[in-house]
C-alpha cells in the first residue's frame, strides 16, 4: 500500500505570536510539526507495517519545512517531497490543495491523508479539496481505518458522541482526527536512518501549477474582547481566597 | 444579494446550527437589500421543509431523492452543485458542523470557487462583504475577503449567531418549491452503515451545575487528582478538553468541545485550558467562567468572567484549601 501523508509546519504552540499584515513575524519563532499530522502520519506507518507499502511525507513550504519532513523520516517514513514555496502562506485552501495534488498525482498513491486542520490558519479543507482534485472518494474526520482488499470500513466522528461507520473504497483520501492513535516518538536509530532517506524537491515551476486565489485574508490582529474579565491578582493563596470569595458571594455559583 | 442557506438534519432531527446560519443570513441580506431561500436535502423531508417555510424566507428549496436518504458526499456535491446552478444565489451559507465540512468545499471547487469556513460573524465595508474567521487557534482573528465573482460559498460556526433571532414569516408560510436533481447511484461513492454511539457514557456532565475542567496544562497524569481535589472540595464533576482524552488520561465521555459534550453549568472552572475554539463551543453557555492559565494571552480569557494568571500547580492545592474552609 502506497500512502503519501500531507504535512504542514506551523508555529510551535507557545510560539509569541507578532502580527505582520496578513501573515506573522517569523524571524524569532519555532516552528514544529502540525499536531493533527502527526496523528495522520502515525496512522499511515500503522497501516504500512499491518499491509506492507511505502510512506511518502508531503509538505509544502519554505525550506524550514524539510525539517519536519526528516522528523516524519526519523519516525519511519520512507521518503519525503518538498514543495518548495516561501509564499504558501499566501496561498488559499483551493490553491493549497491544487499544489499538494499537483505533486501527489504522478505518485499514483493508493491513499493520500491529512490531518484535521492545521494549527495555524485551520482552513480544515485540506483533504477534501484534494479528493476533489484528484477525483477521488473521500471522508473526514475519521477514527479507526481497516483494510478489507481494495475497501475501506472506515470510522467517521459525528458531533456530540456520535460515529458512523461508512465504507470508501481505493484509492481514498482521508481526513484523520487527532487522537486516533498515540503517536510514536523517533528513535535515535530512526534518526540516523532518515539521514539516508531521498527528499525530493518540486515546485510550482515543475510542477507546472497554477491557481488563482478566491479568497484574500486582508488582515489578521487579535480579537477585541467581548466579556469583562475581572483578573485577581496576589499570591496563589490570595488570589485562591478571593476567587472563592467572588464564586460565593458575587457570582452565587458555589 | 441572493442568499442560500443549506440547514442540516439528521435522524429525524433539525441540527439547529442550521438556524443560527438562518439567522446570520437573514442579518446580511437585511442590510443589503437581499433575499434568503433555505434548501433542506433528504427523503420524506416535507415536515423539515414546512418547517422552514415558517420563516421570513423567500422560498424554501425541498431537494428529495431516494439517494439522499443517507448523507454522502457525494450525493450531496452532486445535488447540491443543480441546486446552486439553477437558483444562482450570490452567496451560499453553511452551520459549519462536521456534516459540512466534509462536502461543502469540494462543492464550491466543482463551481471553481472557494469557501470561507468556521467564521465566527461578518462585516460589510463600503459595500464589500468581508468574513471574520480564527486563526492560530483563536489568538487571533483574520478578515477575509472572496476575490472574483459568485457564487460564494461561507460557513459560520456554531454559538457565532442567536438561533432565537431568526424572524418569523410575515404572512405565516413561504413558498415550498421542489427541486429535482439528477443523481444515479454509480455516482455515489462511499456507503454509509450505521449509525453509533460508544458505550453509554456513566456521567451526565449536561446535568452537572459545577465543571471543574483540565486541558495541556496539566502536563501529566499524575497531577490530575490535584484537579480533582478542587473539584470535589467544590462538589463539582470533573470534565476535559479534547487533548486530555485523546492521550487517554480522562476517559473521552469527560470530554467538552465540539467532538464531545456541549454543557451549560453555573460555573466553569477551566484548569490550563487555553481555549481552542473546539473546546470553547462545547462551554461557553456556561453563566460563570473562571479561567486560570499561564499565558494571559490565552483566548480563553475572551470569555471568562473571572481570570487568574498564574500557575495552575500553585494555585490548584491553595484554592482546594480556601474551598473546603468556605464549606
Amino acid at each position: 500500500m502506497k500512502i503519501i501523508v500531507c504535512i504542514k509546519q506551523v508555529p510551535s504552540k507557545d510560539a509569541p505570536l507578532a502580527i505582520s499584515g496578513s501573515w506573522i513575524k517569523e524571524s524569532d519563532i519555532g516552528f514544529e510539526m502540525n499536531e493533527p499530522d502527526s496523528f495522520a502520519l502515525e496512522e499511515a506507518l500503522r497501516l504500512k507495517e499491518k499491509h506492507g507499502g511505502e510512506v511518502i511525507a508531503l509538505s509544502m513550504g519554505p525550506e524550514r519545512v524539510k525539517q519536519t519532513i526528516k522528523e516524519a523520516l526519523a519516525k519511519g517514513a520512507d521518503r519525503g517531497i518538498h514543495f518548495a514555496d516561501d509564499k504558501f502562506f499566501e496561498l488559499d485552501p483551493l490553491g493549497a490543495s491544487k499544489a499538494l495534488s499537483a505533486a501527489a498525482k504522478n505518485e499514483n498513491a493508493d491513499l493520500i491523508l491529512t490531518g484535521l486542520q492545521s494549527d495555524d490558519q485551520g482552513f480544515g479543507q485540506t483533504g477534501v479539496l484534494m479528493a476533489a482534485e484528484l477525483d477521488r472518494p473521500h471522508a473526514t474526520i475519521i477514527m479507526a481505518i481497516e483494510v478489507n482488499g481494495a475497501n475501506l470500513k472506515l470510522k467517521r466522528e459525528l458531533e456530540a458522541g456520535w460515529f458512523q461507520h461508512i465504507e470508501c473504497p481505493l484509492p481514498a483520501v482521508l481526513s484523520i482526527q487527532s487522537g486516533i492513535n498515540k503517536v510514536r516518538y523517533a528513535t535515535l536509530k530512526g534518526i540516523m536512518a532518515a539521514k539516508k532517506k531521498e527528499i525530493a524537491t518540486v515546485s510550482r515551476e515543475s510542477l507546472g501549477v497554477s491557481s488563482e486565489s478566491t479568497q484574500r485574508v486582508e488582515k489578521i490582529y487579535v480579537p477585541t474582547k467581548t466579556k469583562k474579565t475581572e483578573f485577581l491578582t496576589g499570591t496563589p493563596k490570595e488570589m485562591a481566597a478571593k476567587l472563592v470569595e467572588k464564586l460565593k458571594f458575587e457570582a452565587r455559583v458555589i | 444579494m441572493k442568499i442560500l442557506v443549506v440547514t442540516e438534519h439528521r435522524q429525524g432531527k433539525w441540527n439547529n446550527a442550521s438556524f443560527e446560519t438562518l439567522a446570520a443570513a437573514q442579518q446580511i441580506a437585511g442590510a443589503a437589500n437581499g433575499s434568503v431561500s433555505a434548501a433542506v436535502l433528504g427523503k420524506g423531508i416535507s415536515a423539515f421543509a414546512d418547517g422552514l417555510g415558517t420563516k421570513a424566507v423567500a422560498e424554501v428549496l425541498s431537494v428529495e431523492h431516494d439517494l439522499l436518504a443517507d448523507y454522502t458526499p457525494d450525493g450531496y456535491c452532486i445535488a447540491l452543485k443543480q441546486v446552486i446552478e439553477s437558483a444562482r444565489p450570490d452567496l451560499v451559507l453553511f452551520p459549519h458542523t462536521y456534516q459540512v465540512r466534509d462536502f461543502a468545499p469540494k462543492l464550491a471547487a466543482s463551481l471553481g470557487k472557494g469557501m470561507i469556513g468556521d467564521c465566527v460573524g461578518y462585516r460589510s465595508e463600503g459595500g464589500k462583504l468581508v468574513f471574520v474567521r480564527q486563526m492560530f487557534q483563536g489568538k487571533t482573528v483574520a478578515d477575509v475577503s472572496f476575490l472574483g465573482s459568485g457564487p460564494w460559498f461561507a460557513s459560520f460556526q456554531a454559538g457565532a449567531f442567536r438561533a432565537d433571532l431568526v424572524q418569523a414569516h410575515a404572512s405565516g408560510k413561504a413558498p415550498v418549491n421542489g427541486v429535482n436533481v439528477q443523481l444515479n447511484a454509480a455516482q455515489i461513492r462511499t456507503k454509509p452503515l450505521e449509525l453509533f454511539k460508544e458505550a453509554k457514557s456513566a456521567v451526565d456532565l449536561t446535568q452537572a451545575p459545577l465543571i471543574v475542567a483540565i486541558g495541556r496544562g496539566i502536563k501529566a497524569p499524575e497531577n490530575i487528582p490535584q484537579a480533582e481535589a478542587v473539584a470535589r472540595a467544590m462538589g463539582a464533576e470533573i470534565a476535559a478538553s479534547r487533548p486530555i482524552c485523546d492521550e487517554g488520561w480522562l476517559p473521552m465521555e469527560r470530554q467538552i468541545g465540539s467532538s464531545g459534550q456541549t454543557v451549560a453549568p453555573k460555573l466553569y472552572l477551566a484548569l490550563g485550558i487555553s481555549g481552542a475554539i473546539q473546546h470553547v463551543v462545547g462551554m461557553k453557555g456556561a453563566r460563570t467562567i473562571v479561567a486560570i492559565n499561564k499565558d494571559q494571552n490565552a483566548p480563553i480569557f475572551e470569555i471568562a468572567d473571572y481570570g487568574v494568571v498564574g500557575d495552575i500547580f500553585e494555585i490548584m492545592p491553595a484554592l482546594a484549601e480556601e474551598l473546603q474552609k468556605a464549606k
